[in-house]
């Protein structure tokens, strides 16, 4: 439903960090009613861009225009006043509040006392989050939430804020199918009212299904701005990396080697149920399962990080105890987390520092690091993943999602585990930059490492797996060989059937 | 461009230089007699005690805790080494059973905090009370006092004209800052500081470094005890009374966050600078020591709202 002039215009915008030029003359409008999508590598600038309109990034350069009229936003505050409301990429909720609570943070419903009405705070919170089908409990805290959950807490935030300008930054990128259904259900919804969205992703099929125009920015600038109607993915991809990217899904089968892991009944109560497999060396194996399944509850178990009340794992045939992750890593499992922002990486260390966190051994002698040969191993995983940093020492918190995430990969391919555990591989990364990503599995499994993949693109465990475990409320519902697995498939196992 | 990159990785402690030589221009202006060499030596000794305790702080404070039992364990460690070389123990043996009591009081904090997961503020608020009680009932409540003049050389004594106590405390900053920069240890004390879990998900050994860094905090809290127990020929069970104050206020004023995760070792330096020159400024102008508390307490705020401004001013 589009229609009019624009509600929204930014000319000229600039925005330029310490080493880094995040913007340079952009040009942006957005329609009544219209779902825009924003496009571009890693680090192109498309967070920054949708910053500047949130009132987070107030030191741009550029003019924006709202209903024609010029506007300065200074604070995110200023931009709620105007009607705009975003979802970050990074998840920005309080852990110890609970969902409702983060729902209405600021903006409590107040009883005539001045005290906060508690019960409208859970009542609209839960009908807020109702209305996305989130299956989700109100009165829960945030810290009991998995990233998925959490992400539709966000959407539910941004809701609440009956915004006119709805921005949202890689909203699904940990939701599986249905939760992203729902969501376009929503913004569909929400458009047919005469809410406009912009819209940032990394998963092409979603820009196709929900955008009507899209925006793709490269290295700060501006590049196209078209109809998505009548455009290829190809075209779009073109645009976006410069070059000519041919296979999505590069997969290279390996004939799978000796025994790498055998886990036999594993549970963990209320949560995981007699979970066995094999896996073997040179083999990735997806793990494809809905929210709340036991996917990632599965990763931290076999790492050490929850307490398990039963089974037994064992690593090349031995039995082995694994109770912390420091046991695992010794054992040589690595385990790439799903929440970057909240276990992967510690923002305030430096790109290096974070890529050798956990290797650090290697690169010291007697507790005394070798920066030289610290640098060598990070600049090599720097040019390899092509992580954008203006340097070795910069901290990652200036990094953009997708470049952080490489930088958690880089953390476990710098480890040398030879059992990788990655939850959400490639969450946050972009178009040219997963097929690097699967190319580096290809390499690793050929080079005799196993690899357990848990995934909630579905395309990707087809994509990319030799066998598909589906999960299911804590127990393995199915395994499916690559040739077996197919979307439906997997869906009917993952939904309880068969 | 080489400029710019230094005041990059290095600003907030140029900051804080930069305010400690306002403060001193400003004491040199109303009494001429602070820019004489023998007043700067004479500050620079009194600093060391409290840059000394403030080094180990600032390693907890990196790793996002708070250590409040320095003074006690400065008082029990002095009052232990102290009875030693009463009964007549060599001074090589009463200082390292000084340093094996403080390292060893900072362990107890280590894994109270680490194993026992109590919260940092818990953990040491006890301890210090537990201190103080032991170091007082070691010693009777009485000062334990009069040494040998090897022992008292340790304060009086100069090597180059420059006084021991500030060729100690010079050692300590840059083991220290090396300890910080160059090692796994320090390394790890940020890597805790910023996201502990992200650090133990990294196969870390989170607890054992945890009760490093409280372990470290208590020996240098010792070896402050040392330095003073000589300067004033005295042990009392009394002494180190909110030396923990100033150990804080050095490590803030200096810019590391209380959040953990940042910090300069040469800023709390520069920091127990200020306040030491401060405290000898006020001295020579004769202001009273109420007021004294009063300026240094405001000086503590305005330093870190001006590092806040700057912070601001540069992100
Ligand atoms: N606060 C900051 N300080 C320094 N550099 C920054 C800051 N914020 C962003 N950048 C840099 O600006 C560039 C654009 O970042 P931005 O986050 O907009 O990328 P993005 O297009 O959202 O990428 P992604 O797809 O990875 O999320 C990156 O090179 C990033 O490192
Ligand atoms: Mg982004």
């Amino acid at each position: 439903m589009i229609s009019g002039r624009p509600v929204l215009e930014m000319h000229h915008i600039g925005q330029v960090f310490p080493g880094v030029v995040a913007l340079d003359d952009v040009h942006f409008d957005l329609m009544q009613g219209e779902v825009h999508v924003l496009l571009g590598e890693n680090g192109a600038g498309k967070s920054t861009l949708v910053k500047i309109l949130s009132g987070a990034n107030p030191r741009s350069s550029g003019q924006i225009l709202l209903d024609g009229v010029e506007v300065r936003i200074e604070t995110p505050r200023r931009a709620q006043e105007l009607g705009i409301a975003i979802i970050y990429q990074e998840l920005n909720l309080i852990p110890a509040l609970t969902a409702a609570e983060n729902i209405f943070l600021g903006r409590e419903p107040r009883r005539r006392s001045g005290f906060i009405d508690q019960k409208r705070v859970v009542t609209d919170a839960q009908s807020l989050l109702d209305e996305l089908h989130a299956g989700i409990d109100a009165s829960r805290r945030v810290c009991e939430l998995s990233v998925a959950q959490q992400q539709m807490v966000e959407v539910a935030r941004a809701l609440s804020l009956q915004a006119r300008i709805l921005i949202m930054d890689e909203p699904t990128s940990a939701l599986t199918g249905q939760e992203i259904g729902e969501l376009f259900a929503l913004i569909r919804r929400l458009t047919q009212r005469g809410v406009s969205v912009i819209y940032i992703s990394h998963r092409m099929e979603e820009i196709f299904e929900i955008g009507e125009r899209v925006t793709v920015l490269r290295d700060g600038r501006h590049i196209e701005t078209r109809p998505i109607a009548g455009t290829s993915r190809e075209e779009l991809v073109r645009l976006m990396v410069n070059r000519e990217l041919k296979e999505h899904f590069p997969k290279v089968r390996v004939e799978p080697g000796a025994e790498a892991l055998r886990v036999e009944k594993l549970s963990r109560r209320g949560v995981l149920e007699e979970i066995s497999f094999t896996l073997r060396r040179g083999e990735v194996l997806g793990i494809a399962g809905l929210l709340g399944s036991g996917r990632t509850e599965l990763a931290r178990a076999l790492f050490g990080a929850d307490p398990v009340d039963g089974g037994r794992i064992f690593i090349k045939g031995k039995p082995v105890r694994i109770g912390s992750p420091r046991d695992a890593i010794h054992q040589g499992i690595g385990y790439l987390t799903e929440d970057r922002k909240g276990q992967g990486l510690v923002l305030n260390l430096a790109v290096r520092e974070n890529i050798c966190l956990a290797s650090l051994a290697r690169f010291s002698r007697l507790g005394w690091v070798s920066r030289t040969r610290e640098s060598n191993a990070a600049s090599g995983f720097v040019d390899k993943l092509r992580i954008r940093t203006p340097g070795l020492g910069q901290q990652v918190r200036y990094l953009s999602g997708g470049n952080q995430q490489k930088v958690v990969m880089s953390k476990w391919l710098c480890s040398e585990s030879r059992i990788l555990l990655f939850d959400e591989p490639t969450r946050g990364i972009d178009v040219g930059a997963k097929v690097e990503i699967y190319q580096l599995m290809n390499k690793l499994a050929a080079d005799g490492a196993a690899i357990l993949m848990i995934s909630s693109e579905l395309a990707e465990i087809i994509g990319m797996s030799d066998r598909v475990l589906v999960m299911c409320q804590g127990r393995i519902a199915g395994e499916l060989s690559a040739a077996e697995a197919t979307q439906q498939k997997i869906l009917n196992l993952a939904l309880g059937g068969n | 461009m080489r400029v710019k990159s230094l005041f990059l990785q290095h600003g907030r402690q140029l900051t804080t230089l930069f305010v400690l030589i306002l403060l001193s221009a400003a004491l040199w202006a109303l009494s001429p007699h602070f820019m004489s060499l023998s007043n700067w030596l004479n500050i620079a000794q009194q600093t060391a005690i409290n840059a000394i305790i403030a080094a180990g702080m600032t390693f907890v404070i990196i790793s996002a805790g708070i250590d409040l039992s320095v003074g006690s364990i400065l008082a029990l460690s002095g009052v232990v080494m102290a009875s030693a070389l009463q009964a007549g123990a060599p001074v090589p043996l009463a200082l390292l059973l000084c340093l094996v009591v403080g390292a060893l009081c900072g362990s107890a904090n280590g894994l109270l905090i680490a194993r026992g997961k109590l919260p940092p503020f818990i953990a040491t608020l006890g301890m210090m009370s537990v201190a103080r009680g032991a170091a007082l009932i070691f010693s009777d409540g009485r000062p334990v006092s009069g040494f040998a003049p090897g022992f008292r050389a340790i304060a009086n004594g100069e090597f180059l004209a420059i006084p021991l106590p500030v060729w100690i405390m010079a050692a300590v900053y840059l083991i220290a800052h090396l300890v910080l920069s160059r090692t796994r240890l320090g390394r790890y004390t940020y890597a805790i500081g910023g996201n502990e879990e992200a650090t133990l998900l990294s196969g870390v050994n989170v607890k054992l470094h945890k009760t490093l860094v409280y372990s470290l905090a208590g020996l240098l809290s010792a070896l402050a005890a040392i330095l003073l127990t000589a300067r004033l020929n005295s042990a009392q069970p009394i002494a180190g009374m909110n030396y923990e104050l100033d150990a804080i206020a050095a490590t803030v004023i200096g810019g590391t966050s209380l959040l953990g995760g940042e910090g300069q070792i040469f800023g709390t330096l520069i920091g127990a600078f200020i306040m030491g020159v401060l405290r000898n400024g006020l001295n020579l102008l004769g202001v009273s020591s109420f007021v004294q508390q009063t300026v240094i307490g405001a000086v503590i705020i305005v330093a870190v709202l001006l590092d806040m401004m700057m912070k601001k001013r540069r992100s």
